[in-house]
């Protein structure tokens, strides 16, 4: 069924369809709505969830922390500050092999303090032993918080998972998305029955024991191998979930139109759909010019883009948040990925911090720069700032 | 029929081997309490001392399930940890947390706070020593006008803590759940009564009790149980029920001086006669206030 939702409305109805067990959120501007659906799905009955009203983000994950130790589906979703007020529970789901699924609206994290686009709220997470996926448009933010639980649930993954939109560009703009039938997802997605974690009397288990060094590391090595196991589970996911409800998100990365493409650019969230047309127009002048849509940042693409990087002369790597004194998160992820395979030039965009709109212009600006590094075989600045007053990009 | 000491199962489910310093007010609480809870009990622990002497990896000290997250959000844990049980229709199991005074009155305090306002099905228990025991003898919002701990030293401009215990039962009170006592390990048969209640209570059910900490007390750790009752007969620790909104006191201090509670233990040595004077003020207040609202509750 077609019906006209904003990314909020997906998050939640795709909650509702993964029949979550227990809920806690707290609310936070752009991610309101999420809440307020699924309190109206409790309410009327359409969920039969727990649902936890908690005084903070902190509380909300660890409730999810709590109920997923113990043994049910647990949901929550946040941004920005949220997120960072989380950022110390995050570890425990992570190192605890919790999979607890959280969609996260993108919003800039303070100062100076904003609601709109930006991902220094998630990019920060990085090494908190969640995945993360990037999602382009509500039908993919709809299918990935199913796909989410599908992943996360895996017995050689079992990890957390954050499902990514951008602030008000997704959560608060209607599209038109595809509403999956409830029989169907049952079927995709069976009720989460843990073997690994539980807490019931019948059966003592203790759950994040004090431990000695003499232990710990063998922790973070099993984390590690769940990270890069889900590598495969993602794209299995992907294929099942396209084979059964028609939509292929190809898995880790998405390539649109690299074939012979002198330079590739690499986008993350929804600059991707604007980078798509000026590909095409691109395209259309002859210009060999392509695109690569990175969706999960955690497990990273890193033989996906050793592939891509043999196949080009130069990338550009897009981001929507800085590491400051390094680059781009994404622009140092793809160069480590593919140094020693290949030594073509790459250069890092930085456009639409704290939300401002990234335009088919800058685009064209990213990728002429890009096609000038695939011809010289140089570039003049590794960090490009695009847009910005004062700086010339 | 009230619950009495022989009524006491003989198997201990908090059991020998834990790495508690002798005379620990919070191992005595945690073997009581786990009696009267027993088996059909999940417990939720945060960083505290209980978690660490309880059992390090692979050692276990604790014959339940039981969770540990983090620091400050015992409440939390607990309620979640419930609400799931439920889910799972589970809804018999008693779902506990022990947290200590500093991981209840200071960090723990929004958590504890949300979930009692939600009245989380849940025991919420702080096992009171007056500062963070664990990392050190650190003053807590818990510890006592005039208390040496290692961040309140005694030095020549300032000695000891400057302001009073942090009353965390009475804004438990202020959440209005069905039940808030205060208890001590000190006084076994009245703790006894007060665990088997939460036990089979409904909502949210806070119980502080006084847990004696000989180590950072510096205190001879065989006077554990006499320091306690020196605590209750002096006022500094007042023995009492609130339950379906009304207040009821348990047992009535005899008020001896606080001196006599204050003078075995080394975390007062250095106090003056004034800063005693301060205390023995605050315990006639407190006494008062105490009293007054258990006669205008009932």
């Amino acid at each position: 069924m077609m019906r006209m939702v904003t990314g909020n409305y997906a998050v939640a109805y795709g909650a509702l369809l993964s029949r979550v067990d227990l809920i806690a959120a707290y609310p936070i501007t752009p991610q309101t709505f999420i809440v307020e659906h699924a309190s109206e799905f409790v309410n009327d009955g359409l969920l039969d969830a727990e649902f936890m009203r908690v005084e903070s983000e902190h509380s909300a994950m660890s409730a999810c922390v709590a109920a997923s130790a113990t043994g049910v589906r647990a949901f929550t979703a946040t941004a920005s500050q949220g997120l960072a007020l989380m950022h110390e529970v995050l570890f425990i789901a992570g190192a605890g092999h919790l999979p607890i699924v959280m969609p996260v609206v993108n919003r800039t994290v303070a100062s100076p303090i904003g609601i709109w686009a930006e991902h220094n709220d998630t990019m920060p997470q990085r090494d908190t032993g969640w995945m993360q996926v990037y999602c382009e448009d509500n039908q993919e933010v709809l299918d990935m918080v199913i796909q989410a639980y599908k992943i996360a649930e895996n017995k050689k993954v079992l990890l957390p998972i954050m499902v990514n939109l951008d602030a008000f560009i997704l959560s608060h703009t209607v599209e038109p998305v595809n509403f999956p039938e409830q029989s169907k997802v049952d079927k995709f997605l069976p009720r989460y029955k843990p073997e690994h974690v539980h807490l019931s009397p019948d059966d003592p288990m203790t759950v994040g024991s004090f431990a000695p060094p003499e232990y710990i590391q063998e922790v973070r090595y099993q984390t590690e191998e769940s990270m890069l196991n889900a590598k495969k589970v993602i794209q299995e996911v992907n294929d099942e979930f396209a084979k059964m409800f028609g939509r292929n998100y190809h898995g880790m990365v998405e390539e649109y139109r690299t074939e012979g493409a002198d330079a590739i650019l690499v986008t993350i969230g929804t600059v991707t759909s604007t980078a798509r047309e000026v590909i095409d127009e691109y395209r259309a002048k002859g210009k060999k010019v392509g695109l690569v849509k990175l969706r999960f940042f955690r497990p990273f693409p890193i033989e996906q883009f050793i592939d891509i990087a043999k196949r080009t002369k130069a990338i550009g790597v897009y981001d929507r948040s800085i590491s400051f004194g390094s680059g781009g998160p994404s622009f140092i992820e793809v160069k480590s990925a593919i140094y020693g395979h290949t030594s073509i030039p790459m250069i890092n965009f930085l456009a639409g911090l704290g939300g401002r709109d990234v335009m088919s212009d800058d685009i064209e600006l990213m990728l002429d720069k890009t096609l000038e590094a695939a011809k010289t075989g140089k570039v003049e600045k590794d960090v490009v700032w695009i847009g910005t007053r004062g700086v010339t990009p | 029929m009230s619950l009495k000491i022989k009524d006491l199962p003989e198997e201990n489910l908090f059991t020998k081997g834990h790495t508690a310093c002798p005379g620990c007010g919070g191992a005595i609480m945690a073997k009581i309490a786990m009696k009267v809870f027993g088996k059909n009990t999940c417990a939720y622990f945060p960083a505290n001392c209980l978690l660490v002497f309880g059992g390090t990896y692979p050692l276990n000290a604790f014959k339940v399930p039981y969770l540990h997250v983090l620091f400050e959000n015992s409440a939390v844990c607990a309620a979640g940890i419930k609400r799931a049980l439920n889910k799972l229709g589970k809804e018999d199991v008693n779902v506990v947390a022990f947290a200590g005074d500093g991981g209840t009155a200071d960090i723990g305090i929004q958590a504890l706070s949300g979930a009692a306002e939600r009245n989380e099905d849940i025991i919420y228990i702080c096992y009171d020593n007056e500062a963070y025991m664990n990392t050190g003898i650190q003053r807590s919002g818990s510890t006592p006008f005039g208390a040496w701990t290692t961040t309140t030293p005694v030095g020549s401009k300032i000695a000891g803590k400057e302001r009073f215990k942090k009353d965390v039962p009475r804004i438990m009170i202020a959440h209005d759940v069905p039940y808030v006592a205060t208890a001590s390990i000190s006084y076994p048969l009245d703790l006894l009564k007060k665990l088997e209640k939460v036990k089979n209570m409904k909502g949210f059910r806070y119980l502080q009790i006084f847990a004696p900490c000989p180590t950072g007390w510096r205190l001879d750790p065989s006077k554990t149980v006499e320091i306690g009752k020196l605590a209750v007969e002096s006022g500094m620790w007042t023995l009492y029920e609130f339950e379906n909104g009304k207040m009821t006191i348990n047992k009535k201090p005899k008020m001896i001086p606080v001196r006599e509670y204050l003078k075995p233990q080394g975390r007062f040595r250095h106090l003056t006669d004034e800063q005693i004077d301060i205390l023995q003020e605050l315990v006639k207040k407190k006494w008062e206030r105490d009293l007054a609202m258990a006669e205008s509750t009932h």
